[in-house]
C-alpha cells in the first residue's frame, strides 16, 4: 500500500496563516486497572503526554491499534473525560473551562451508531437538532438532504433505528454529527464494521464536507487504507503515545520512501495487525 | 435574558419530546405498566371494601367508604411520587442501556436544563398515569370524594412532585456512580421510601427507628396531607403543617440534587464512567 503523495494539501498552502483548531499539549490519563500490571503499577496509562495540534480545514488520522489509547483520546476531546494532566483547547478554548462553548463546536461520530433504538432515524435526528438549537423545521430537510446523499433510503426514515442495518445506523450516526455543523468534527473509527460500499460512501462525504463546509475532521482508524485516502496529516498512535506525525509525504521520506505500513512498523515495532491481535489476545 | 430562558426551555423540550416519541414506540409496555398501576390500586381498594369480613366485625357502611378512600389516596398518590423517582432515577441508566448517554452528555445542554426537562416529562407521564388510574378504579370501586378539598389535594400533589424531583434527581446519580448496581440501588432506595412513608398505614405503627426516617421523607407529609384534604375536606390553613416540611424538603432536595448530579458528572468524567456501558 503506497503513500500517495498530495500535492499542497491545504494545511501546506495556508501554513502562514493557520489556526489550531485543536491544540492539546502533555495530555495524560490514565485508568485504574483491576489487577496488578507488569513493573508494579495499579493503572493502566490510555493517553501517555500527547502533545498534537489539528489545523484548521485538515483532516488528521490518527493511527493506531486496538488499545494504543485512540477511543480515549477521543473522549477527552470530547468532554467526556477530564485529562489527568495537560491542557487541551479548541479554537483558543480551553476544554475544561469553556465547556459550553466547545460543545457547541464539536461533534462526533463512535465505532457503534448509539441511538435510540425504537425511535426513527427522523426522530432521532430531529431530537439531536433540538440539543444544539437547531429547530425541527430547519433539520428535517437537512436531514433528508444529508441522508439522501449518504445513500440512505427517503423511504425508511421513519422506520425505528433498530430495523437499519449496521451500515445504515452508522450512516445516521454521520449525519447526526453532521446536522449541527461542527468546526471540528471528531470520527472515531466511523467505517469499522462497515462494508465496501458503505465504506468508500463515508469516506467520500468527508472528504466533500472537508472541501465544502470547511469542516476540521479528527479521525481514528486502524486502516492504514482509510488514514492515507483521507488524512493530510497522519499522527501514530503507541501504548498511549504519539511515536509519529506527519504529512503521509514526511512520513514516507523519514522511512525512505516506504509504505504506511513500513512506516507504522519502525514507529511501533510491529504490523498493525500483530498489534491489533495481541491487544484482542491480552483483552481476551 | 429573555431569548436566553426562552432557548433553554427549547433545549429542556427537546427533552420532553423524546420522552414522549419514546412512550409512543414502547406502548405495549406503556399499556402495561399502566394496567399493573390500576390492578395494584383497585387490589389495594379491595381489601377495604373486604374489611368486615378480614376483621370479622360489622362496618359501618361510611367507615369502609371512608377506607377505601385512605387506600386509594395512599396508593395513587404513591404511583404519581413514585413514577418521578423512577423515571428520573432511570435518567441515567435509561440512556445507558440504549447507548446514547456519551452523546446526551457531550451536547451544549447546561446539565440544569437536561434535568429540568427530563422533570418536565416526568411529570407530565405521571401525572397521565395517576388520572387514567384513578378514573379507571373509579368505574369499579364506589369513590365518595364528597367532602373532598380538591384544591389543598392538588397543591399537595404538586409540592410533592417538586420534593420528589429533588430526591430523585439523588437518587439518579447512582447509576452515574455506580454503572453495574447503581439502579438497583435507586431502587431500594425507593422501597424504603414506600414503607416508611404510610402509604397504606399511619406511621405510628412503625418501629421508632423506622419514624425518624418517615420523619425525612415527603411523601409522609404529602400522603398525609392529601388524606385530610380528600377525606376531610382540609383547606390549605388546615393542612399547612404537612404542607410547610414537603415544601422545605423540595427546597433543600432540589438544589442539594443538582449539586450531587453535577459533582457525580465531574467524578465520572474523571473515572470514565460516562460511557454506555460500564
Amino acid at each position: 500500500m503506497a503513500i500517495q503523495v498530495r500535492e499542497a494539501t491545504r494545511s501546506e498552502a495556508n501554513k502562514d496563516e493557520r489556526t489550531a483548531a485543536l491544540a492539546a499539549s502533555g495530555v495524560r490519563k490514565a485508568f485504574p486497572s483491576a489487577r496488578v500490571l507488569p513493573g508494579g503499577g495499579m493503572a493502566v496509562r490510555a493517553v501517555d503526554d500527547v502533545s498534537l495540534e489539528v489545523w484548521r480545514g485538515e483532516i488528521y488520522g490518527l493511527l493506531g491499534a486496538n488499545g494504543s489509547g485512540k477511543s480515549t483520546l477521543i473522549r477527552l476531546f470530547s468532554t467526556l473525560l477530564t485529562p489527568d494532566a495537560g491542557e487541551v483547547r479548541v479554537f483558543g478554548r480551553d476544554i475544561g473551562r469553556d465547556e459550553l462553548a466547545v460543545k457547541r463546536m464539536i461533534n462526533r461520530v463512535s465505532v457503534e451508531a448509539s441511538f435510540f433504538k425504537k425511535l426513527s432515524a427522523m426522530e432521532n435526528l430531529v431530537y439531536a437538532g433540538r440539543l444544539y438549537g437547531v429547530s425541527p423545521e430547519v433539520s428535517r430537510p437537512k436531514i433528508q438532504s444529508i441522508l439522501r446523499r449518504l445513500g440512505v433510503e427517503q423511504g425508511r426514515l421513519n422506520e425505528p433505528l433498530e430495523k437499519l442495518s449496521r451500515g445504515m445506523q452508522q450512516k445516521v450516526a454521520i449525519a447526526r454529527a453532521f446536522l449541527t455543523a461542527p468546526m471540528l468534527l471528531l470520527l472515531d473509527e466511523p467505517t469499522t464494521g462497515l462494508d465496501i460500499r458503505s465504506k468508500r460512501e463515508v469516506q467520500t462525504f468527508v472528504r466533500d464536507l472537508r472541501d465544502e463546509h470547511d469542516a476540521t475532521i479528527l479521525l481514528t482508524t486502524h486502516d492504514l487504507d482509510e488514514a492515507a485516502r483521507l488524512a493530510d496529516r497522519i499522527g501514530i498512535l503507541h501504548q498511549g503515545r504519539l511515536v509519529a506525525e506527519g504529512t503521509p509525504a514526511e512520513l514516507a521520506a523519514r522511512h525512505r520512501g516506504g509504505t504506511l505500513e513500513d512506516v507504522f512498523m519502525t514507529a511501533t515495532g510491529r504490523r498493525l495487525e500483530e498489534a491489533d491481535a495481541s491487544e484482542t489476545e491480552r483483552t481476551t | 435574558m429573555i431569548t436566553n430562558v426562552g432557548a433553554q426551555l427549547g433545549l429542556a423540550y427537546a427533552f420532553v419530546e423524546r420522552e414522549i416519541a419514546l412512550s409512543k414506540r414502547y406502548w405495549a409496555w406503556e399499556i402495561v405498566w399502566l394496567v399493573y398501576g390500576i390492578v395494584t390500586s383497585l387490589s389495594v381498594a379491595y381489601i377495604a371494601l373486604g374489611a368486615p369480613a378480614i376483621t370479622g366485625g360489622p362496618l359501618a357502611p361510611g367507615d369502609v367508604s371512608r377506607f377505601v378512600l385512605y387506600l386509594l389516596v395512599g396508593t395513587i398518590t404513591w404511583r404519581f411520587l413514585g413514577l418521578i423517582f423512577e423515571q428520573m432515577g432511570e435518567t441515567i441508566a435509561w440512556e445507558r442501556w440504549e447507548g446514547t448517554i456519551e452523546y446526551t452528555f457531550m451536547a451544549p445542554v447546561p446539565r440544569v436544563t437536561h434535568l429540568i426537562g427530563m422533570c418536565g416529562a416526568t411529570l407530565v407521564r405521571a401525572l397521565g398515569f395517576s388520572v387514567a388510574i384513578l378514573a379507571a378504579v373509579a368505574l369499579f370501586v364506589p369513590v365518595d370524594l364528597a367532602h373532598a378539598n380538591v384544591l389543598s389535594a392538588l397543591v399537595l400533589l404538586a409540592t410533592g412532585a417538586v420534593a420528589f424531583v429533588g430526591l430523585a434527581i439523588g437518587s439518579a446519580v447512582f447509576p452515574l456512580l455506580w454503572t453495574e448496581k447503581g439502579l438497583q440501588m435507586a431502587y431500594i432506595v425507593q422501597a424504603v421510601v414506600l414503607l416508611v412513608s404510610g402509604v397504606y398505614y399511619e406511621t405510628s405503627v412503625l418501629p421508632s427507628w423506622m419514624q425518624v426516617l418517615s420523619f425525612i421523607s415527603p411523601a409522609t407529609y404529602v400522603i398525609r396531607g392529601m388524606r385530610a384534604a380528600l377525606l376531610d375536606g382540609a383547606d390549605l390553613a388546615a393542612v399547612w403543617p404537612d404542607l410547610w416540611p414537603a415544601l422545605l424538603v423540595g427546597a433543600i432536595s432540589i438544589p442539594l440534587g443538582m449539586r450531587i448530579f453535577l459533582w457525580a458528572e465531574r467524578h465520572a468524567k474523571k473515572t470514565g464512567r460516562l460511557k454506555r456501558s460500564g
